[in-house]
């Protein structure tokens, strides 16, 4: 890549964006998520290097990185779904609405805080359980149908299945699927919706399908977002983080990232130097 | 509620009572419990079971020793008891189903390995399986009726006039005993050598195959001096396997093999195994001496079993391992 | 050509071709024994086999009614001792535990799978019979179940396993608890491979007949409730066979007839209705 296309993305994260936050990454912004001084280890090997990164509230938020810098393994921190791992552990601090999250009830946390995966991964169940499988296990017993359609609607997918509710959700494409893998997600209403490269399965039509959808649900919901497409990054997000070999080394509104980064590792990353 | 650093162990490593509550709150820990306890009840049945057979042969035990292995006799009337005619019946038998079923299980998977198209391997494996499906005792059933008369007026005269030098071959035709014992238990374990042999057979990699056949081989030698080799531990695995099973057999076995208690060179002779005489003389055995005796063939046979399978199980593991390496 | 190649040719076609035969021979012994049994047994089979009570000795006619009900009887407690031991098992070894133990129990597991249905008699008869000091339903049916346990196990772990990391860790992140994620999705998705496995397992069973020897034992008639000896299709095959009586061998070839029909009919309904055949366990 050439630094034109360096210039092209900068230019694309000037574009589509509402209000820019100031210079000062996330300082003016409330904050849903913060993350301080995390380190985190698979066993003896240590994974995620003294991680400090504030998570504003209704915005987009990617991470960056080339593969194996530790970007899905940060998200996955944030719903504590590193815990199914064994050898997993975490030394750090991380907030929710100034809560230790770590503290928190582990599903309770994890209805707050949703997670949309690499690839879709519907339950062997028909597309209406599928959404309102969240809230049968959350206890919700009343206005499922109500709910469900919300949900789908807000993942723009009502239109395309409301006859087909019934129907197994294999039946849809692979992006209905992912659509419907967020519908699911946010049938409980989370605060924060975590999507590990939601679109590397999908082709183009479907991941600028998306892309419009992150940008409608960013007014209720703050995103976080793991890319390795950096096009993807400078199109959708309001603050980027480059993570490289387990550590932060840099995070500011996304402009600025692309347009005048600080740190040379990241101007190499973005330049197509590595990566 | 903010903490400095604090490091959070993984699941199951915790220390913190109140953290042991909350997952038992929430059901976790009750269905890790309840598993569990439904997983521990096959170490418990499995205990008990070796526990019974230990103490209900006790009576035989103390009074033969370890003589009971290599004493021939077997007399209910004089109550001396000896397992040599039923190890040796069931050994006999078993050596003999191996002798057929191994190359000829191991043709036939060698055939649905590497030559037949995958429609024609597969409907023929699902076949095979169904063939391990079948009962022991209809097995039995038909060897009565069939092998039997086949071999007293065909088999073993034929037998005889052909390999009647070898002591194996002498002697009257019954129809019944080791040779009939054995040739029913080879069609009952060939299944099992089949499939567990296609499927490793299957698993060796392609390139082993075309680094062979690049060299000039004929399909032959590049499946018997190339392929075969480098599944045996596989192959062996399923031979140790069958023969465990054929030395459990009970039904067909019995059925056929004549129901005496004595040593033949000859396997036209009529003998005795181990699951057999049991079967057999069990709810007749008077007196609680015969019924331990009876007990202790129990218990040698579990024991042969049992590292029998042990055995098969290293053998698969050294395959694994092998297999894995060479990734 | 050379002499030599010519001879390896005609090796490769001699050997080849012999592999063919081998499993020709190994596939049509199937279709013999089904052939030999439909011939034989195909005649016997009639009203009265499935109504009637045995005759006594002498008399020619009768049915195996008891037997058929008995050995329904059997089965049905035999796979509500051995499933749900089995089963829940597997639940535990596929989704809780962490080394050793799941080791042990899976070592013994196999263990017990390739303990000799006799033997496992013998152990039933020592356990109940001689405590109970009479033969009995209830004992023959703890030792058929016993024998389901290893099978329902491994299977029921193996299909589990089988269940994807991406579906559970898609209804953790909803906030389902471990239990709750496989109670409703885990399970879920493998129930089918497990209907197979127990089905499988239950066929195995039904034909065995050195474990009912000494634990069932047979009745001439009806058998009542869960304490008293009960006739059963494999015991009355073999008590049948080996006797004398013409008219016996008559209807054990009947019966095999009936036992093996059933037997293959759900190894058919299981392997090919449930799931597709290539991706089963083997026992």
């Amino acid at each position: 890549m050439h630094t034109s296309t360096a210039l092209g993305l900068a230019k694309k994260a000037l574009e589509n964006r509402g209000k820019q936050p100031s210079a000062d990454a996330t300082a003016a912004l409330s904050l849903r998520m913060k993350i301080s001084d995390l380190n985190f280890y698979y066993g003896a090997k240590q994974a995620l290097f003294g991680i400090d990164l504030g998570v504003a509230t209704n915005r987009i938020t990617s991470l960056i990185g080339p593969s194996g810098c530790g970007k899905s393994t940060l998200l996955r921190t944030l719903n504590r779904l590193h815990e199914t791992l064994r050898q997993a552990r975490l030394e750090g601090e991380i907030l929710l609405d100034g809560e230790d999250i770590l503290s928190l009830d582990v599903t309770d946390l994890r209805r707050r805080v949703g997670m949309v995966f690499q690839k879709p991964n519907p339950f062997p169940k028909s597309v209406f359980d599928n959404v309102a499988y969240g809230l049968r296990i959350n206890g919700c017993k009343g206005g499922l149908r109500e709910a469900v359609e919300r949900s789908l609607t807000r993942a723009a997918l009502w239109d395309e299945v409301k006859d087909q509710l019934h129907k197994s959700a294999y039946a849809l494409s692979g992006g209905q699927q992912q659509r419907l893998c967020i519908a699911r997600a946010l049938a409980v209403d989370p605060e924060v919706i975590l999507l590990d490269e939601p679109c590397s399965a999908l082709d183009p039509v479907n991941t600028a399908k998306i892309e419009e959808l992150l940008f409608q649900l960013k007014e209720n919901c703050t995103i976080v977002i793991v890319t390795h497409n950096m096009q993807q990054a400078a199109r959708v997000s309001d603050f980027t983080a480059f993570l490289l070999n387990g550590q932060l080394v840099e995070f500011k509104p996304t402009p600025q990232l692309f347009t005048t980064p600080a740190d040379p590792r990241t101007e190499a990353y973005i330049t197509g130097r590595f990566g | 509620m903010a903490s400095a650093s604090r490091a959070i162990r993984g699941p199951g490593l915790s220390g913190d009572p109140r953290a042991f509550l909350r997952r038992l709150q929430s059901g976790d820990e009750i269905a890790h419990l309840t598993t569990l306890l439904f997983g521990a009840s096959v170490l418990f049945i499995t205990g008990l079971l070796v526990y019974e057979l230990w103490v209900n042969s006790a009576l035989a035990r103390h009074k033969f020793g370890w003589a009971f292995l290599w004493t021939r006799v077997w007399d209910p009337i004089f109550e001396n008891f000896g397992a040599l005619p039923f190890l040796y019946g069931t050994l006999i038998t078993s050596a003999v189903a191996l002798i057929i079923a191994v190359p000829l299980g191991l043709g036939a998977a060698i055939f649905l390995a590497e030559l037949a198209p995958p429609w024609l391997s597969d409907s023929l494996t699902f076949v095979i399986d169904l063939l391990a499906a079948v009962p022991s005792v209809i097995y039995g059933l038909l060897a009565i009726f069939t092998i039997v008369p086949l071999l007293r007026e065909y088999g073993e005269p034929f037998l005889r006039r052909t390999l009647g030098f070898l002591p194996l071959f002498q002697g009257p035709a019954f129809g019944v005993g080791f040779l009939a014992a054995g040739l029913v238990l080879s069609i009952m374990i060939v299944p099992f050598i089949i499939s567990v042999s296609r499927e490793v057979l299957l698993a060796v990699p392609t390139d082993q195959r075309e680094a062979a056949l690049a060299l000039g081989a004929t399909r032959w030698e590049a499946t018997w001096k190339v392929v075969v080799p480098f599944a045996r531990a596989g192959i062996l695995a399923s031979i140790f396997l069958a023969l465990a099973r054929a030395l459990g057999e009970t039904m067909a076995v019995t059925m056929v093999i004549g129901n005496n208690p004595q040593i033949s060179a000859s396997l036209f002779a009529p003998g005795y195994s181990i699951a057999a005489v049991i079967a057999n003389e069990f709810t007749e055995a008077t007196g609680d001496l015969y019924l331990h005796a009876l007990i202790e063939l129990g218990l040698v046979l579990f024991l042969l079993t049992f590292v029998l399978n042990g055995l098969a199980r290293l053998l698969i593991l050294l395959t694994a391992e092998r297999g894995a390496a060479l990734e | 050509m050379s002499l030599r190649r010519i001879w390896r040719k005609v090796v490769n076609g001699a050997m080849l071709s012999l592999t063919g035969v081998c499993a020709l021979i190994a596939v049509s012994v199937l279709f013999l024994i089904l052939g030999y049994l439909v011939w034989h047994g195909g005649r016997s089979v009639n009203w009265s086999f499935f109504t009637e009570l045995q005759k006594p000795v002498g008399e020619t006619g009768g049915g195996m009614a008891n037997a058929i009900v008995g050995s329904a009887k059997l089965l049905l407690l035999a796979s509500l001792i051995g499933v749900p031991i089995g089963f829940l098992g597997g639940v535990y070894l596929a989704e809780f535990g962490g080394r050793t133990f799941p080791f042990i129990v899976r070592y013994t597991t196999d263990l017990l799978n390739g303990v000799p249905s006799i033997v496992i008699g013998i152990f039933v008869y020592s356990l109940i019979v001689l405590r109970t000091r009479h033969f009995s339903t209830l004992a023959g049916s703890v030792a058929l179940g016993l024998m389901m346990i290893p099978i329902t196990l491994r299977s029921s772990e193996e299909f589990l396993r089988l269940v994807p990391r991406s579906l559970r860790e898609g209804a953790m992140a909803l906030g389902a608890s471990k239990w709750k994620t496989i109670l409703t999705v885990v399970i879920p998705a493998a129930y089918r491979g497990i209907l197979t496995a127990v089905l499988l397992a239950l066929a195995r069973v039904a034909g065995e007949t050195a474990p009912l020897l000494f634990t069932a034992f047979s009745n001439r008639f009806w058998s009542s409730g869960w304490n008293q000896p009960t006739a059963s299709l494999p015991v009355m095959i073999f008590t049948y066979a080996i006797a004398p009586y013409e008219d016996w061998h008559r209807q054990a070839w009947a019966a095999g007839l009936v036992l093996l029909a059933l037997v293959l009919a759900t190894n058919l309904v299981a392997r090919l209705v449930l799931m597709r055949p290539g991706s089963l366990p083997r026992s």
